[in-house]
């Protein structure tokens, strides 16, 4: 009786209340559970976690023109940008790239410029050369007198935007768009547009890709979970292959196959059906990365979809039929509802890393086959403007977690089975 | 009722074999009549459910024919054969509520709307699951899922229900009540079911007929009753019911009766039921209830001494081991009545049965 008064009371006998005993009780056990997850939670943090969050602080961290040409960018903080600059802005200017041109300094400042707006490289270069003959001021019509950019608003305003150290112009390049002179956001000139190209392709590619995988996974799944045991032992030895091999050799046998000298091109003129001269471009190109892409991730779209089919009884389809539905029926309305999940994970899967493929799009996807990725190695490696290459790298990142967001509201990730 | 030319149902020398050595299921001769409840009742791989899969059509008959109503039915595929089936494992359709399983059968047959509804309502009823239309099977008992299997089995109007141990995953008291509405439903509709079943206490509730089938032949195909009393071969005699056997050798014919040298020793005079003739070895098969022990003089032919070797006390009876004529495994079933003689471990008794309750069958 007493015994039953306190616990109703979260007492225990000895009048400690039940929870402070029960996590005194469970507290060596949590102490070991968490020692034996440090070294997973140590790695996650070191491989993912921060070069995430570097990621993300270099797409919108400026600090190239704020720390080499820190006057001017002062001097023009209070300018409306409606008329030119007042002489203050000039002075600080002309001062500071003499001072950048003698410490070497004045390239990277001029390269940052550039990437903002074309012909800025020049201008500095040239404005900075001969401002050393401008011993004094006023620098307005000096500067005026050197190149008559100086006397459009524009180009200040362009200095005022790369001025600042936390800056969102990244992202907008990585769509097209940029600041005006008015601070508004507009669409880059013609010639400047290509990341919404390069976005629809690589949304289309990874959409093509993941509809070609279900196309053909959905069948080889069907007949692994349904065959005899042993015609389906090979037959996932045969899916799970190209896993064992490597991406490269992988890649460069559909060189081998699909290039214009190739062997499909050859075999396909000895037959007849073509000419010697009409032999097709299959590689280098946008078919040629779609076909070694939907080739390399079948095996995602197969095996989430085959433990799914796996579990799915045989009697259902059975039943169906007893109940009166023909064989296509049966398989539409029963079957393939069954199998929802596994289309749902393995078209994920799929989507996910076609987003962000890299490596094949370099090797068979000649100049229309590149993708987003591509575009992200080149500004690391080649141009060096990590910046923008963050930036595209953070709305990538962005797009697969709405991507799963969405999903998770249309059919739930409870519902996903991966294996 | 059986045996007519008219029979609803009708196996003719069906053989089957899974791949083309042994014949699982061995010159198949079976009618069924319309509305009957027709019982396969066997041990496990005897062949009962490879019938039922003939009978709906999932599988082929490797030699004869099976009729419906009249109609060959061999080229039939199933989803034609208008053949309800209730599977052991039930088959629900996960995906669907209850409501869209019941409907599925109907929609394929492109019934109206309206006709979907009211029948689905209907059947729901006669299973006793009004309210649970937009559960999941993953949200119903067993027992629950097990009426939803029989009201989609049901619900479409066959006039043949087949069922593959359909309470086979059910407690023992859900699959007495179960058991008992299935049976109920049968004869308020008049369909004719078959029903598969290992559980011989189930076969003898609910069945009009039951064909004992063993290694893919029928050993008996009777009405309950008659296969409880008049087994016609030793394995019907030990699968259905408790037996006591004796084995011995015919030394004289008589008429109906026979006498028998058992090996433990002793003379039993016995009903010959499916023996050879004088000199062939057979099995004496008794039942435990027809049995008395000390019986009043003369009343029986066959007495015999027996030991007492073992009571255990059951309520409305006592089961009584004994051994008599060298088995020293027979069962006595005593009575619980009121001044019957209490017995002692260790007590010399007689035994003694009638003729007719002793029957000669095949070893
Ligand atoms: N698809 C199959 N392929 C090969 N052999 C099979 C197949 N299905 C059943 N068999 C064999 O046929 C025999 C009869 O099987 P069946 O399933 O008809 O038995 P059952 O009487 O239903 O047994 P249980 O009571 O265990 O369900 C068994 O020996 C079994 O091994
Ligand atoms: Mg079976």
């Amino acid at each position: 009786m007493a015994i039953a008064d306190a616990t109703v009371q979260g007492i225990t006998v000895d009048g400690v209340p039940l929870k402070d005993k029960l996590r005194r009780a469970t507290r060596t056990s949590r102490v070991r559970a968490f020692l034996l997850v440090t070294p997973l939670l140590l790695f996650i943090t070191v491989s993912f976690v921060l070069p995430i969050a570097d990621m993300l602080f270099r797409s919108v961290d400026n600090p190239r023109i704020s720390s080499l040409l820190p006057e001017t960018v002062a001097a023009l903080e209070q300018w409306d940008g409606k008329k030119l600059p007042d002489e203050a802005a000039f002075a600080a200017l002309a001062k500071e790239l003499k001072l950048r041109r003698e410490d070497r300094n004045l390239g990277k400042a001029a390269t940052r410029l550039n990437y903002e707006r074309g012909g800025m490289r020049s201008l500095i270069t040239k404005s900075a050369r001969k401002l050393k003959r401008v011993e004094r001021g006023p620098y307005k019509e000096a500067m005026v007198e050197i190149d008559e950019k100086w006397g459009q608003r524009e180009t200040w305003a362009a200095i005022k935007l790369i001025g600042k150290r936390y800056t969102l112009v990244h992202y907008l390049a990585g769509v097209d768009r940029r600041f005006d002179a008015d601070g508004n956001v507009v669409t880059q000139p013609e010639v400047r547009r290509i990341y919404i190209t390069i976005w629809g392709r690589t949304l289309w590619v990874s959409l093509l890709v993941t509809a070609f995988c279900l196309l053909l996974g959905y069948p080889i799944a069907y007949l692994l979970a349904t065959l005899p045991l042993r015609q389906s032992n090979l037959l996932m030895i045969m899916v799970l292959l190209p896993f064992w091999t490597s991406l490269l050799v992988r890649t460069t046998t559909w060189i081998v196959l699909l290039q214009s000298n190739g062997v499909i091109n050859d075999i396909l003129v000895w037959v007849g059906i073509l000419s010697d001269e009409g032999r097709i471009r299959m590689i280098y190109n946008m078919t040629g990365t779609l076909i070694a892409m939907t080739q390399i991730l079948l095996p995602f779209m197969v095996l989430p979809l085959y433990s799914v089919m796996k579990t799915i009884s045989p009697s259902s389809m059975r039943a169906a039929q007893s109940l009166g539905a023909n064989p296509f029926t049966a398989f539409v309305r029963i079957y393939m509802p069954q199998t929802v999940p596994g289309v749902g994970a393995g078209s994920l899967l799929v989507f996910i890393v076609s987003v962000g493929y890299y490596i094949t799009p370099a090797l068979v996807g000649g100049s229309t086959g590149q993708l987003i990725s591509n575009f992200i190695a080149y500004h690391m490696k080649s141009s060096l403007n990590w910046g923008l290459a963050a930036a595209l790298g953070a709305i990538l990142l962005a797009g697969v977690l709405a991507i799963y967001w969405l999903y998770d509201r249309v059919v739930g990730i409870d519902n996903m089975k991966l294996g | 009722m059986p045996e007519t030319n008219d029979a609803f149902v009708r196996f003719v020398d069906v053989q089957k074999s899974y791949d083309g050595e042994t014949l699982v299921v061995k010159n198949l001769n079976l009618d069924i009549a319309q509305g009957e409840f027709l019982t396969l009742l066997g041990p496990s791989g005897s062949g009962k459910t490879t019938c039922l899969l003939m009978l709906a059509g999932f599988e082929p008959t490797t030699h004869g024919n099976i009729t419906l109503d009249g109609r060959a039915i061999n080229n039939v595929p199933p989803h034609k054969r208008n053949i309800g089936m209730v599977f052991q494992n039930y088959a629900l359709f996960p995906h669907m509520t209850v409501q869209e399983n019941l409907a599925f059968p109907l929609e394929v047959r492109r019934m109206s709307k309206g006709e979907v509804e009211g029948r689905v309502r209907r059947v729901l009823d006669m299973v006793r699951l009004g309210g649970f239309e937009h559960r999941r099977p993953a949200q119903l008992s067993g027992g629950q899922q097990q009426r939803v299997a029989v009201a989609r089995a049901l619900v479409f109007d066959p006039k043949l229900v087949l069922m593959d141990e359909p309470l086979g995953a059910l407690d023992r008291q859900l699959r007495e009540q179960m058991q008992y509405e299935i049976k109920h439903i049968h004869d308020n509709l008049g369909v004719t079911i078959v029903y598969v079943t290992h559980d011989q206490g189930e076969a003898l509730t609910m069945s009009n007929r039951i064909a004992v089938l063993n290694h893919g032949e029928i050993q008996q195909l009777a009405t309950p009753d008659t296969l409880y009393e008049e087994p016609q071969n030793a394995f019907v005699a030990q699968f259905i019911g408790e037996n006591n056997k004796l084995l011995g050798r015919v030394t004289s014919m008589n008429g109906m009766n026979c006498s028998v040298e058992v090996d433990g020793g002793g003379k039993v005079e016995a009903r010959a039921v499916n023996i050879e003739g004088v000199g062939s070895r057979t099995m004496l098969s008794l039942r435990p209830e027809r049995v008395q022990i000390n019986p009043p003089d003369g009343q029986f032919p066959n007495v015999f001494e027996g030991r007492v070797e073992e009571l255990i006390y059951l309520g409305d009876h006592i089961r009584t081991r004994v051994s008599v004529c060298g088995d020293d495994d027979f069962i006595v079933k005593v009575p619980n009545a009121s001044g019957h003689a209490a017995l002692r471990k260790g007590d010399d008794v007689k035994v003694g049965w009638a003729i007719e309750d002793c029957r000669a069958l095949d070893v």
